[in-house]
């Protein structure tokens, strides 16, 4: 699903966040991210969403070298990824029924298929009961998981998750990891920056460390897929 | 486990996939929804709006009432071409008898619907009344004025064209000192006139300008104040045609309504000064009347109100929505 080859990313001003990362990410496969923070979790999330480009190196997503996806053909690129952030990023002054309709009304699904599929993602993040609330007046773990139901509304093939479970108590963050995956197992790929290692430790799946920019741990090297 | 991928990997294929048909259909109603939402919003914050809108229907009211007032302008001095003379003054050694002659040759010609004469004393007594220093006149020994026939042109001479050359004939012939055309007035209004209305064009544009301008940092506030939703809506996958839009919509209301005020103004200013017009064109009386705002110039209006909200609008979407990108 996602494969990157030797990858570098220097930001303006010479911060080198990624020096030569290499993995891939197979087709339905759920794996995690770790490392401190400045460690390059974030850049490498958002090298996939094309929210950065790389310095240097090769990132191929469902077999497309995005080197290729010019700059206004990234909206398309982005409805393949469902995005999910520490910080949730919801739109505070709509309800949680459109939050979730939001990227369905961008595609342009019609109008009798939006409801159906808006309470089929409220349902399996268990908030069907709270559509036509205000995000505000969910608790933390319920914003997350309006946020989680926004990323797979569109049942897009990657899932990735920027620190999911950062400001949620153990309880919550092993609801929410059980809810990624559960999504994996219906084929969804998803990769999920996080420095909670008894979580990580617990959950079974292939991990990546990174320290420095460098993998220090990589337990899908290069080879598994070359 | 392969078939079960094999299968998410189809479904997966056709989920963020649309139709075209759903695609064209969802643009449509998108469109419905975003000029009815954004014309609500204009409407249910009045406060917001109303300053800008009020200060674009000024910019759009003030190049209308120059219109306005320009075509009332022509239509007065077009109400006047019509009873153009040629005053025609003999030299001074002309006698009475040579005079009278040419008079009757004048009659006989077919440019002149009426010719009449004026003697020395009709004009010196005319003077007298109208020139205000009557009494110094009387002072002279001997009328200093010379003979004059006034002509009257048939309407098909009474161009400004025709009218100049028959000028120039007549000053030609062998009695006449000089021939004049009491239009030339007229020809200085016109180009009075003329000027003004240069001015006027210039203004307009610049009008036009500042209209684009207000419109285009309008929407650079509405754009910077939606800032982070423009970022969500870009991480979900929003083409800058979704999120353009609004702010297009947003621009083209603020461009209509504020060109119905225009018109809105403009015609109350038209009939507070109706009344005051008519009464002055009957102390002339003239059968001039004040003409309104035509329905096709009003239309023209409205039109060019939304065109340069939607300008501004658009100059200003494409300016700063390249500077906002997710992080």
């Amino acid at each position: 699903m996602i494969e990157f080859h030797q990858v570098f990313k220097r930001y303006e001003g010479g911060h080198e966040a990624l020096k030569g990362v290499s993995f891939g990410l197979p087709r339905g496969e759920m794996a995690f991210l770790t490392g401190h923070s400045g460690a390059g979790k974030s850049t490498l999330l958002k090298l996939i969403a094309l929210m950065e480009r790389p310095t240097r190196g090769q990132i191929i997503l469902d077999d497309i070298d995005i080197s290729n996806v010019k700059d206004r053909q990234i909206p398309y690129h982005r409805r393949k990824i469902g995005m999910i952030f520490q910080d949730h990023r919801l739109l505070y002054d709509r309800s949680v029924y459109d939050n979730v309709a939001l990227p369905l009304i961008i595609a342009g699904v019609s109008d009798r298929d939006i409801p159906k599929r808006v309470r089929a993602a409220l349902d399996k993040v268990g908030l069907l009961n709270k559509e036509r609330q205000l995000p505000i007046q969910l608790s933390g773990g319920e914003q997350q998981r309006v946020g989680i139901a926004r990323a797979v509304v569109n049942k897009p093939p990657l899932l990735l998750a920027d620190e999911p479970t950062g400001n949620l108590d153990p309880e919550l963050s092993e609801d929410i990891m059980n809810l990624f995956a559960q999504f994996n197992q219906v084929g969804v790929s998803v990769l999920i920056a996080s420095h909670d290692l008894g979580l990580i430790a617990r959950m079974k799946h292939p991990v990546i460390a990174l320290k420095e920019g460098r993998t220090i741990r990589n337990e899908l090297a290069e080879v598994d897929f070359a | 486990m392969s078939e079960v991928k094999s299968k998410t990997k189809r479904s997966s294929a056709t989920s963020y996939k649309i139709s075209f048909r759903d695609r064209f259909n969802t643009a449509l109603k998108l469109h419905k929804e975003n000029s009815l939402q954004t014309l609500l919003d204009i409407l249910r914050q009045p406060t917001n709006s109303l300053m800008t809108i009020l200060v674009l229907a000024i910019a759009l009211a003030l190049p209308s009432a120059f219109y306005l007032f320009m075509t009332n302008a022509k239509a007065v001095s077009q109400s006047w071409d019509g009873g153009v003379k040629i005053s025609v003054y003999l030299q001074d050694d002309a006698t009475e008898k040579q005079a009278q002659e040419l008079l009757t040759q004048l009659n006989l010609r077919p440019q002149f619907e009426q010719v009449t004469f004026v003697s020395k004393d009709d004009a010196l007594s005319e003077f007298k009344e109208y020139s205000g220093i009557g009494d110094a006149i009387s002072y002279l020994d001997k009328n200093p004025l010379p003979f004059a026939i006034t002509l009257t042109p048939t309407s098909s001479f009474a161009d400004p064209k025709s009218l100049e050359s028959l000028a120039q004939e007549l000053t030609s012939l062998a009695l006449v000192d000089k021939a004049k055309l009491d239009s030339d007035w007229i020809k200085k209004y016109n180009s009075i006139l003329t000027i003004s209305e240069q001015i006027a064009t210039f203004v307009s544009l610049m009008l036009a300008l500042g209209v684009l301008l207000i419109v285009g940092n309008t929407i650079r506030l509405a754009i910077l104040n939606r800032r982070d939703e423009i970022q969500v809506i870009k991480l979900v996958g929003a083409t800058d045609a979704f999120i353009r839009r609004p702010f297009l919509y947003t621009g083209l209301w603020y461009g209509l309504i504020a060109a119905l005020l225009a018109a809105l103004m403009v015609n109350i200013v038209f009939v507070l000064l109706k009344q005051s017009t008519s009464q002055l064109a009957q102390l002339y009386s003239s059968e001039f009347s004040l003409l309104g705002l035509a329905p096709s110039f009003t239309l023209s209006l409205l039109v060019i109100g939304s065109l340069l909200g939607l300008i501004g609008a658009w100059v200003s979407v494409r300016k700063h929505l390249k500077d906002i990108n997710p992080q």
